[in-house]
């Protein structure tokens, strides 16, 4: 088990979002402001750390054929508990986020980690696993929420900072793109991010080859 | 007559003022994921089509005469889910014995469908909107139709993406995400059909 590799796995070089590009759906979604982007990314965080433990746990019992539909079952599970607690105690929370909180059963990352990480590995890995994999889901969540309000509505923190949680207003009224809050702006935000990763994880390759 | 117009409505809200892909952000996984050649766009597009109907039919009787009869609404996604998985596996079978040409054709993506969100997502919006069954249905289908058509439009945009000259860092994802960014920006300009 190597804790720094899996830490840095999940934040950067095997990033659900930017590298993997898993959970499309949700991160263009909802990023449309901070509280909806934190409420998600956290949501995410507990469910895939959550069902990541369990898979571990049950990995040496499932027969192979229907491990799918084992997995597809304890997140479904472990969604409804999250999507009731929501419910219960942030329902500004869930009104915002809507359906998108009962579709975090089909998320691919959630599935996507079960199948390609805590199906092969110990309990311990897969529990770190799900909290770094999380991390580095709700940090681009973050990046897409702040980057996507500051343009399109001129705030930050919108639902939770600044007067009646609507958010600080950096830029005035006159000045920000709409658009950049509606599906559009999901998709060139995205689009960006990953261009921007891409060339990060490029660029220390280029190095190495041109001092070889 | 009301209900004739209540169900175009639905229907042209589906397929492009309210289109999943570009305005409720359902199903993009295999948007981005199977899109690269337009043979394989539309295979996909009418596999979605397919489930997403018998899936909004089954899904709201399992709704209506299980889950609201017996006060277990708290059971939805898991109901939901197990349903879809299972039919998803049942067409597969049924295909794969009755009809082999479709099977070759629509096989490979038919398990990938379990996991596209537009599924659900339309089980679980007919919910929301108190859809009764034949809205529901409608719902599904032209929901798919609707997917049918990003998919497919997106498909022969992305094919000729590469005669187009654009910056290293952009190449795969990215550039596509634009060009969908760009294609949700004139779809947006259906919304005014929403009057009816």
């Amino acid at each position: 088990m190597n804790l720094k590799k899996q830490f840095m796995d999940g934040l950067l070089y095997q990033n659900p979002v930017l590298v993997q590009v898993l959970g499309m759906c949700s991160t263009m979604a909802i990023t449309t402001s901070f509280f909806n982007g934190l409420g998600m990314g956290v949501a995410v965080l507990i469910i895939l750390t959550l069902s990541n433990v369990i898979i571990s746990l049950i990995r040496k019992i499932v027969p192979d054929k229907i491990r799918i539909a084992m997995f597809i079952v304890v997140i479904a599970g472990f969604v409804t508990m999250v999507d009731l607690l929501i419910q219960a105690f942030l329902p500004a929370l869930a009104t915002s986020l809507g359906v998108f909180i009962p579709l975090i059963v089909v998320n691919c990352i959630i599935l996507g980690r079960a199948e390609a990480f805590s199906y092969k590995n110990g309990v311990a890995a897969s529990f770190f696993d799900g909290i770094f994999q999380g991390i580095g889901y709700t940090l681009v969540l973050l990046a897409m929420c702040i980057i996507r309000e500051f343009l399109g509505a001129g705030t930050f923190g919108g639902g939770l900072l600044g007067p009646g949680g609507k958010g600080i207003t950096i830029l005035p009224s006159q000045f920000p793109i709409g658009m950049m809050t509606l599906p559009v702006g999901g998709f060139l935000v995205l689009g960006a991010l990953i261009a921007l990763m891409q060339w990060a994880l490029n660029r220390p390759k280029k190095n190495k080859e041109e001092s070889k | 007559m009301d209900t004739v117009f209540s169900l175009l409505a639905i229907s042209l809200g589906a397929i492009l003022s309210n289109n999943f892909i570009f305005s409720q952000f359902l199903g993009i996984c295999p948007f981005l994921g199977v899109s690269k050649k337009v043979d394989t766009a539309v295979g996909m597009g009418i596999a979605v089509t397919f489930v997403m109907g018998l899936a909004s039919a089954i899904t709201w009787v399992v709704n209506t005469f299980i889950l609201v009869k017996f006060d277990l609404m708290y059971m939805q996604t898991v109901a939901f889910i197990l349903v879809i998985a299972s039919l998803v596996q049942f067409i597969e079978m049924f295909l794969q014995k009755s009809m082999p040409t479709l099977y070759t054709a629509l096989g490979v993506y038919l398990p990938l469908i379990t996991t596209n969100c537009a599924v659900l997502g339309v089980a679980l919006l007919n919910i929301q909107n108190n859809y009764n069954f034949i809205e529901s249905v409608v719902y599904g289908v032209t929901g798919g139709l609707g997917f049918l058509l990003a998919i497919v439009l997106f498909a022969s945009i992305r094919e000729k993406l590469v005669f187009a000259d654009y910056p290293k860092n952009w190449e795969g994802f990215p550039i596509a995400l634009v060009t969908a960014g760009l294609m949700a920006l004139a779809f947006m300009g259906f919304s005014g059909l929403q009057v009816w």
